[in-house]
């Protein structure tokens, strides 16, 4: 039997074992099978982290919203919403603009985006709406709108600058592999450093302390959904620079990725724990996986048996954290 | 004596329920006044309005000669009222320090960025439990408090309320979940901060208690004020009879 210490830092790290374990059977495979390497492949390294990049971007949103106890089910159309604005906006521009369309382009969709958080922020903040409900509509309000504005089609887009963007490296880094990377800090930083962090575990954690120790927290879960729209925003902004087009339906096979990296990051369902880098992980170990199907070159349908095991696991390892590590629970 | 706080007339209504009723008190500079009364007389619903939990509907609350509107807990702290609840109002998922200044953290700078200051929190939560003389071991300071015995939670939330000099201290049930002997330190602390001159509202069931630390006792039934006493001029037949009769 192993002790309780030895159970507590697997309990805790698991994820990490479980990434470090998948990395090492595709490396095994690719080294038997096909008798050359995957993780020092630089081209297999950078489609994982782009894989990795629009789903760790909701995410990042996601875990504060989760920590603090709610749900953001329209982050996914959101994201979609933000892709068709982006590429309108850009495409209504003069193309001579070049680089300052882009910018319009994105200050006008770093507006639009706060709308879909505000009102998300504002049903569940001020008229007690629960957030899985509330967020539901606004999935569908998103949805709609998407299509609407792009006509049901994909906006295509052509500027050199955007295409520069979602393709272009820096370092030998694709430039929204970067982007994801500057959002994963300054959000560790909010989350770990700031009061804004510090209020949204208390919030998780109990409600009615944090109101009673005097944090608004009307105003803190607004400023919650806010963000989490805005990185869905982000994540959009990106697809379409990456694709030259803006796609209503571009994070639709997100959404579930997004909360699945989130819980896989070790976030609790009920609120009060979690932390962006475990979102990393959670979003890395997705990528790894549909990614790694495709490597070893079996039907690309088994991805989502997988990453829905993995969940799973996830939420069971949550549940059973507080046995692991020996302390009291009710049965 | 100067009067601290004087709650005039305060009503409050829940729906069909009338929780409050026309109830008046006042509380002089390191005074003891009890609240007592039976389950649902309206003790926490009093407290919660004097800690700006709840707005009364009417009435209006006098504290420090000042006529103050409590719109919100954080503007009752900032006046220097703190409450220590009945339940303890705890974020379980967070440390020891971090819950006595919720809401209050103090910032410092780490590489010209603005930070939590998690090392000051620390070293002052170790202090204010060790001026309460409450044990809670070293390791366990920077484990959530939802880890801690119901005791040891009890002291971080009375802790809490001390850390700010309160000039007015609410304690809802200070003692309902410790053993006897920390029930004899909550006492004895109350005792203390009366010689501090700081004022305490002290809501209890344990009539042992309330005759032990409390200088005057208010009885409240169903939402009403039953009756007023002064603790030396009065017995516990008489508290019991007002809290029950009618």
């Amino acid at each position: 039997m192993m002790n309780s210490k030895t159970l507590k830092l697997i309990s805790n790290f698991w994820n990490w074992i479980f990434l470090i374990f998948i990395l090492t059977f595709l490396e095994g495979w690719a080294r038997i099978v096909y008798g050359s390497t995957f993780l020092l492949n630089p081209f297999v390294i950078q489609s994982v982290l782009l894989f990795t990049a629009a789903p760790l971007l909701i995410g990042i949103g996601q875990t504060f919203v989760i920590i603090s106890g709610g749900i953001d089910l329209s982050v996914a159309f959101a994201m979609g919403l933000a892709s068709v604005i982006f590429a309108t906006v850009i495409k209504s521009l003069a193309p001579e603009l070049g680089y300052i369309a882009v910018l319009i382009g994105f200050g006008a969709t770093c507006l639009v985006m706060l709308i879909p958080g505000f009102i998300n922020g504002t049903l569940i903040s001020r008229l007690n709406v629960p957030p899985f409900i509330g967020t539901l509509g606004m999935y569908g309000v998103a949805r709609g709108t998407g299509y609407l504005t792009a006509d049901g089609m994909t906006v295509p887009v052509n500027n050199d600058f955007l295409f520069y963007l979602g393709t272009g490296k820096i370092f030998g880094i694709p430039i929204p592999v970067l982007v994801a990377i500057f959002f994963v800090i300054i959000a560790h930083y909010i989350l770990t450093y700031t009061k804004f962090g510090q209020y949204t575990y208390a919030l998780g954690g109990n409600r009615q302390a944090a109101i009673r120790s005097g944090i608004n927290v009307k105003r803190h879960i607004l400023l919650l959904y806010m963000l989490c729209a805005f990185c869905a925003g982000i994540a959009g902004m990106i697809y379409t620079a990456r694709f030259s087009a803006g796609a209503p339906q571009a994070g639709e096979p997100l959404m579930l990725d997004a909360i699945a990296a989130v819980f896989i990051g070790g976030a609790s369902f009920f609120g009060g724990s979690g932390k962006i880098i475990g979102t990393v992980i959670g979003a890395l170990i997705i990528a790894v996986i549909q990614f790694g199907i495709v490597f070893i070159d079996i039907k690309p349908f088994w991805q989502f048996v997988v990453v829905g095991i993995v969940i799973i696991v996830a939420v069971i390892v949550d549940q059973s954290k507080n046995k692991l590590k020996g302390e009291r629970t009710d049965e | 004596m100067n009067k601290v706080l004087d709650v005039k007339s305060v009503s409050k209504r829940f729906g069909g329920v009338q929780a409050l009723d026309d109830v008046s008190i006042h509380l002089n500079e390191g005074e003891v006044l009890a609240l007592a009364g039976d389950n649902g007389a309206g003790k926490s619903t009093l407290i919660k309005v004097v800690s700006g939990v709840y707005h009364p509907d009417d009435g209006n609350i006098i504290f420090n000669n000042e006529n103050i509107q409590l719109d919100n807990p954080r503007f009752a702290r900032e006046k220097g009222i703190e409450t220590i609840y009945q339940d303890l109002a705890l974020a379980d998922n967070l440390n020891v320090g971090a819950n006595i200044f919720l809401g209050r953290e103090p910032m410092t700078t780490k590489f010209g960025v603005p930070i939590i200051n998690r090392e000051f929190m620390l070293s002052e939560s170790k202090k204010v439990l060790k001026n309460l003389e409450i044990n809670i071991p070293e390791s366990s300071l920077e484990e959530p408090v939802g880890k801690l015995s119901g005791g040891q939670r009890q002291a971080v939330a009375i802790g809490r309320a001390l850390y700010w000099n309160a000039k007015l201290l609410i304690m809802d049930e200070p003692t309902a979940a410790l053993g006897v002997p920390e029930q004899r330190n909550v006492m004895d602390l109350i005792k203390k901060l009366k010689e501090q001159k700081v004022s305490i509202i002290f809501i209890s069931h344990n009539l042992t208690d309330i005759f032990q630390a409390s200088d005057r006792i208010v009885v409240l039934r169903r939402g009403i004020k039953a009756g007023e006493r002064i603790i030396s001029e009065t017995n516990s037949d008489e508290v019991v009879k007002l809290m029950v009769q009618g």
